[in-house]
C-alpha cells in the first residue's frame, strides 16, 4: 500500500511538471494586438480560460490514475 | 547575504522560544477554563486541551515583527496579515461550530493583503519550461492558494503530532528550495514558520498535551501559502505540500462537495480490539490519506504518523529537485 502511495506522489509530480509544460508552450505565446489598451485584458481572459479547461484535464487525468493505482482499495 | 544572518538568528530563536516557552501556561489556562476534547484515538478517556493556535500566531507574530524591523518588506506585512487573519478565522470556528462554507469563503477573503500590498509577481514560474505571464488568472491563484494551503494541513490534522510535524517538514523544505533559487529574503522570511512548527511539535506529539485546532492549522497553512506566493514558488510549495493535497484530493473526489468532517457520517478508520487503528469497510464513508495507509492492515496511532512523515520527506525531496530544475531550461 505505502508504495502504491509513494508511486501516486510521484506520479502527481510528473503530472505538474507536463502540465507546467503545455500551459507554458500554450498560453506563453499567445497575445492579442488591435485592441489598444484592452490587448492585455482580452490575452489574459484567453490564457484564464484555457487555464481553467487544462486544470478540469489534469485533474480528470489525476483521478483515472487514482482508480488505477488504487483500484483494490477503493473497492473497500 | 551575511547581513542577513542576525535578523534570521533573532528570528528563529524568537519563534522557537515563544511558543516553547508559552505552551505549558497555556495548557494550564485552557485545562483551567475545560476547553478539552477527547482523543478519540486513545483506548483510556483521555483529555486533551485545544485550541493551541494563540501560541502559534504569538510566535509568528513576534518573529515576523523582528524581521519586519531589519527588512521593511511589504511581503513581510502580506504574511503577516494574511496569516493573523486565518487565525481569526481558525479561532471562530474552534468557539463556535461554523458551516463547511465559512472557512473556504474566509480563508479567500484573508488573501486579500496579499493582493492589495501588491506582493506578488503574476509570472507562474515552472520547472524546465520558463514562466507564463497571467495577470488576471493569478489573481485567482493567489485567493485558492490560500485556501487550498489552510483546508489541506487542517484537514490532515487527525493524529496525534501530524499536521505539526508535517508543517516541520514541508516549511523547512519549502525554506530550502527558496534558498537554493536564490530568494534569500523570503527564504528567511520563512524559517520562523519551520521553528515555530517545531518548537509546537514537542508538545502535540504522541501523547498529545495540546492540539493545534483549527486556529493552530489554519495559520500554519495560510503562512505556508502566503510565503509560496510572495516567494514566486507556488509549484514547488505544491510538490512538497502533496500528502496533504491527496487527502483533500481523495476526500473531495469520493464525498463530492466541500463539507466538514463532522458532518461526514460514514467512519473512514475504526479501532481494533488493541486499540490499533484500522480501515472500515464502509462505502459511505470518505477515502483518505489515513485510510489508504491502513488498506494494508492495522497500525498503531504512531506507525500511520511515520508513513505520513515518510510521504512528506519524499515530497519535501521532490520539491527540492524541482527548485533545483527551476534554473534549468530546455
Amino acid at each position: 500500500m505505502k508504495s502504491d502511495l509513494f508511486g501516486f506522489l510521484f506520479s502527481m509530480w510528473v503530472l505538474i511538471i507536463v502540465g507546467g509544460g503545455i500551459l507554458v508552450t500554450i498560453l506563453g505565446p499567445i497575445s492579442i494586438s488591435g485592441f489598444g489598451e484592452l490587448d492585455w485584458v482580452i490575452a489574459s481572459v484567453i490564457k484564464s480560460i484555457i487555464a481553467l479547461v487544462l486544470i478540469v484535464i489534469w485533474i480528470l487525468i489525476l483521478s483515472k490514475l487514482k482508480n488505477w493505482i488504487f483500484k483494490k482499495e477503493l473497492k473497500l | 547575504m551575511i547581513d542577513l544572518l542576525i535578523p534570521t538568528i533573532i528570528s528563529c530563536v524568537v519563534a522557537f522560544t515563544i511558543v516553547f516557552v508559552m505552551t505549558p501556561p497555556l495548557i494550564k489556562i485552557l485545562e483551567k477554563r475545560n476547553f478539552v476534547v477527547k482523543d478519540i484515538n486513545k483506548k483510556e478517556n483521555i483529555m486533551v486541551v485545544r485550541p493551541g493556535g494563540p501560541v502559534i500566531i504569538a510566535g509568528i507574530i513576534a518573529s515576523e515583527l523582528v524581521l519586519y524591523a531589519f527588512l521593511q518588506m511589504n511581503e513581510i506585512l502580506a504574511i503577516l496579515i494574511t496569516t493573523s487573519a486565518a487565525f481569526v478565522i481558525g479561532y471562530v470556528d474552534d468557539r463556535k461550530v461554523m458551516g463547511g462554507w465559512f472557512k473556504p469563503v474566509a480563508l479567500a477573503v484573508s488573501a486579500i493583503p496579499i493582493i492589495a500590498l501588491g506582493a506578488y509577481d503574476s509570472n507562474l514560474a515552472f520547472p524546465l519550461f520558463g514562466t507564463v505571464q497571467i495577470p488576471i488568472l493569478y489573481i485567482g491563484l493567489i485567493v485558492f492558494m490560500i485556501l487550498i494551503t489552510g483546508n489541506t494541513i487542517n484537514s490532515i490534522d487527525v493524529l496525534n503530532g501530524v499536521a505539526s510535524g508535517f508543517m516541520v517538514i514541508a516549511s523547512f523544505s519549502l525554506s530550502i528550495c527558496l534558498f537554493i533559487v536564490q530568494n534569500y529574503e523570503i527564504a528567511i522570511v520563512s524559517l520562523p514558520l519551520g521553528f515555530v512548527s517545531l518548537a509546537f511539535y514537542k508538545y502535540h506529539k504522541i501523547p498529545s498535551k495540546i492540539f493545534p485546532g483549527d486556529s493552530g492549522a489554519l495559520t500554519f497553512g495560510a503562512m505556508y501559502g502566503a510565503i509560496a506566493i510572495v516567494g514566486g514558488v507556488e509549484i514547488i510549495a505544491a510538490v512538497a505540500l502533496l500528502p496533504a493535497i491527496i487527502n483533500s484530493f481523495l476526500f473531495l473526489s469520493s464525498v463530492k462537495r466541500i463539507v466538514e468532517h463532522r458532518q461526514i457520517k460514514g467512519k473512514p478508520v475504526e479501532h481494533t480490539d488493541d486499540f490499533r487503528l484500522k480501515a472500515t469497510d464502509d462505502k459511505k464513508a470518505p477515502i483518505t490519506l489515513v485510510r489508504l495507509i491502513l488498506a494494508g492492515g492495522p497500525m498503531s496511532e504512531k506507525q500511520v504518523a511515520f508513513a505520513i512523515f515518510k510521504l512528506a520527506i519524499f515530497s519535501g525531496i521532490l520539491a527540492i529537485i524541482t527548485a533545483f530544475m527551476m534554473g534549468v531550461l530546455i
